[in-house]
């Protein structure tokens, strides 16, 4: 009998165990799979695309043409540092030699002014797109708290809102130029211009979403937590602190990672035509060197713009999950 | 006893589009220090507009409350409410919800440990310190409106305004909720106003059962004194000839003097404009 009923358990064990693999196999196919399938497919698809579209500068670039820029992308950025390392390695032997003869020169220290490479230059894009962006913030999350809490600002400021939200912060570009030309002039500015220019820009795209988001957060608390406040006779600040801005960090959020995605598309553009040097503008030079190469290497930053792109918003997303109480709306 | 609360002659209006809507109409009634009152009275009859004037949520358009010899304009924690749906802080924890509270009300009479013990002791008499560290959506409705009563004794109030507390629990817990809670008046003996829809809550938990007339213009209809001994036992006051009187009273007033017009009686009686808005 009980020998009987061991089998039958292991039958059950082994049905379940093949189960359990199935499970797995599918779970391995929708994870690793099929997006492996969907990356081959395109690319496959670009590949052949790619062969048959002649440009005036050759061929557009296959996947192949891609790959090899990355690598003498890298080998520049090497060569490059090389280049500084030995620059300073002169300067600091000269200024030595000349100290020793006479002990009164005071030695100068110049930089290196070698051109940017391209890993120099998406540290500068995502510099500037995370000042703007912060600068944003900054303006517009206690904007939006205002407004939010505040029925005739909200009316106050909702035309102007509507009217600048459609407007491409392209737009406003020379507007800024000219702007920032005229204001800040110094000498000897600790920031270039340029990358003054492409900030503010993007801070202006960045702004209007996140003040309405922020604003239509805060004015969409449960009724029941403003009357808890109410009741308790908080002061505004802490029923600020302790509930609205709580409250709303989910809707916050929303309009952050909405608004960080507008900013890294728009901040190409900026830089292509306010010559920060970033990825915009590494672009828009090799277009204009128009070399063999040059096709392929666009292509390679626009692979490299939509994976920083792509990181960006995980990282919000991360931010989002470590600081909103509301899990569930990290996931959406 | 001495009136603590007086509630006289209130008139509420509530503008519309289609011009003010009178929702109470000259109510009055004074309460005294460590009464139980129940608000009774059909769904849009003003029940809770009544609390939330006595909240300080709604100011009445005549009339007024007075508290303790002084008139009530503005909400404060000395008339804590409970609400409907607990209404609890969702990022917080129990214990820091009911922290919120104490620390505005007692920042600075209290010192840190005095406040700890304070607000564990409150959790305690609503049976939660087993989920002090608990947040709301990891606890059930029950143990939610708990630690909303908990939050609310915690400001130990002149009076306690409890809106339909139990009105979103299921049957069994909603029991055990009345069964804690006269426990907890047992002890504290605090001034209750509670709004309630349920006939056996009301005859159960009150010292009197405040009967409301229909909206608009509603206002109070009769009173019942309950003069049930306490404590009160709901398995053997079930056949008690004095609970089946005093319930079966409130069951007439409420649906034979007071009968709600649904639209289904629409053939006998002509259709009024009963404003689910006041609810």
């Amino acid at each position: 009998m009980t020998t009987i009923t061991t089998l039958f358990s292991k039958i059950n064990d082994s049905q379940l165990g093949s189960d359990r693999v199935k499970s797995m196999a599918s779970e391995l196919a929708r994870i690793i799979v099929f997006p492996l399938l969907g990356v081959l497919v395109f690319l496959l698809l670009w590949s052949v695309a790619a062969q048959n579209i002649n440009t005036s500068l050759g061929k557009f670039p296959g996947p192949a043409a891609v790959v090899e820029q990355f690598g003498s992308l890298y080998d520049e950025h090497v060569r490059e540092r090389e280049k500084a390392d030995a620059f300073y390695e002169r300067q600091e032997k000269r200024n030595a030699a000349r100290v020793a003869k006479d002990p009164d020169y005071v030695s100068k220290v110049r930089d290196y002014t070698g051109k940017e490479t391209f890993l120099d230059q998406i540290v500068t894009s995502l510099v500037t797109v995370i000042s703007g962006f912060l600068l944003a913030a900054i303006i517009a999350i206690p904007l939006g708290i205002a407004v939010g809490l505040s029925r005739p600002l909200n009316s106050a400021v909702n035309p102007i809102v509507q009217i600048f939200k459609p407007v491409s912060p392209l737009a406003w570009l020379p507007l800024v130029t000219m702007v920032v030309s005229a204001v800040y002039d110094t000498p000897d500015p600790a920031v270039p211009k340029s990358f003054l220019n492409s900030m503010i820009t993007v801070t202006l795209c960045c702004l209007w979403p996140m003040v309405i988001n922020t604003s239509v957060g805060v004015a969409s608390i449960d009724s029941d937590l403003v009357n808890v406040s109410k009741v308790l006779r908080l002061p505004p600040l802490t029923h600020v602190r302790k509930i609205v801005l709580p409250a709303s960090i989910p809707m916050i959020f929303t309009g952050m990672r909405l608004s960080f995605g507008v900013a890294w598309m728009v901040l190409i553009a900026a830089e292509m035509l306010a010559q920060n040097p970033g990825l915009g503008k590494f672009v828009w030079d090799e277009f204009q060197n128009g070399s063999s190469d040059s096709l392929s290497r666009i292509m390679a930053a626009v692979l490299v713009i939509g994976f920083i792109g792509f990181l960006l918003d995980r990282g919000m997303l991360q931010i989002q999950r470590y600081v909103s109480w509301d899990k569930a709306s990290a996931d959406r | 006893m001495s009136i603590l609360l007086d509630i006289s002659h209130i008139d509420m209006e509530f503008p519309t589009p289609k011009g003010p809507f009178k929702a109470l109409s000259d109510v009055s009634l004074k309460i005294e220090k460590g009464e139980f009152v129940s608000l009774i009275g059909h769904s849009g009859c003003g029940k809770s507009t009544v609390l939330n004037v006595v909240a300080g949520l709604y100011q009445a358009s005549k009339g007024g409350v007075v508290l303790n010899g002084k008139e009530v304009n503005a909400p404060g924690p000395e008339r804590a409410v409970v609400f409907q749906n607990h209404s609890l802080l969702p990022w917080l924890t129990a214990y820091e919800n009911v922290e919120l509270a104490v620390n505005q009300v007692f920042g600075k009479s209290k010192s840190k440990a005095e406040k700890k013990e304070w607000i564990e002791h409150n959790l305690e008499l609503v049976h939660m310190d087993h989920a002090i560290n608990k947040r709301p959506d990891e606890i059930s409705g029950g143990m939610k409106q708990r630690v909303g009563i908990a939050r609310a004794l915690a400001m130990q109030p002149e009076v306690l305004l409890m809106d339909e507390p139990f009105g979103a629990l299921d049957a069994l817990t909603r029991a055990h909720m009345q069964d804690s809670l006269m426990e907890i008046q047992a002890e504290l003996n605090n001034t209750v106003i509670m709004i309630t829809h349920d006939v056996d809550e009301a005859v159960l938990l009150s010292d009197r059962i405040v009967m409301m007339t229909n909206g608009p213009s509603a206002t109070v209809g009769e009173i019942l004194d309950i003069n049930l001994e306490r404590p009160r036992d709901r398995l053997s006051l079930a056949e008690d000839p004095v609970y089946i009187h005093l319930r079966s009273e409130v069951l007439k007033f409420l649906y034979e003097k007071q009968r709600k017009i649904e639209p289904i009686s629409r053939k006998k009686i002509p259709p009024t404009n009963n404003k689910s808005a006041v609810a």
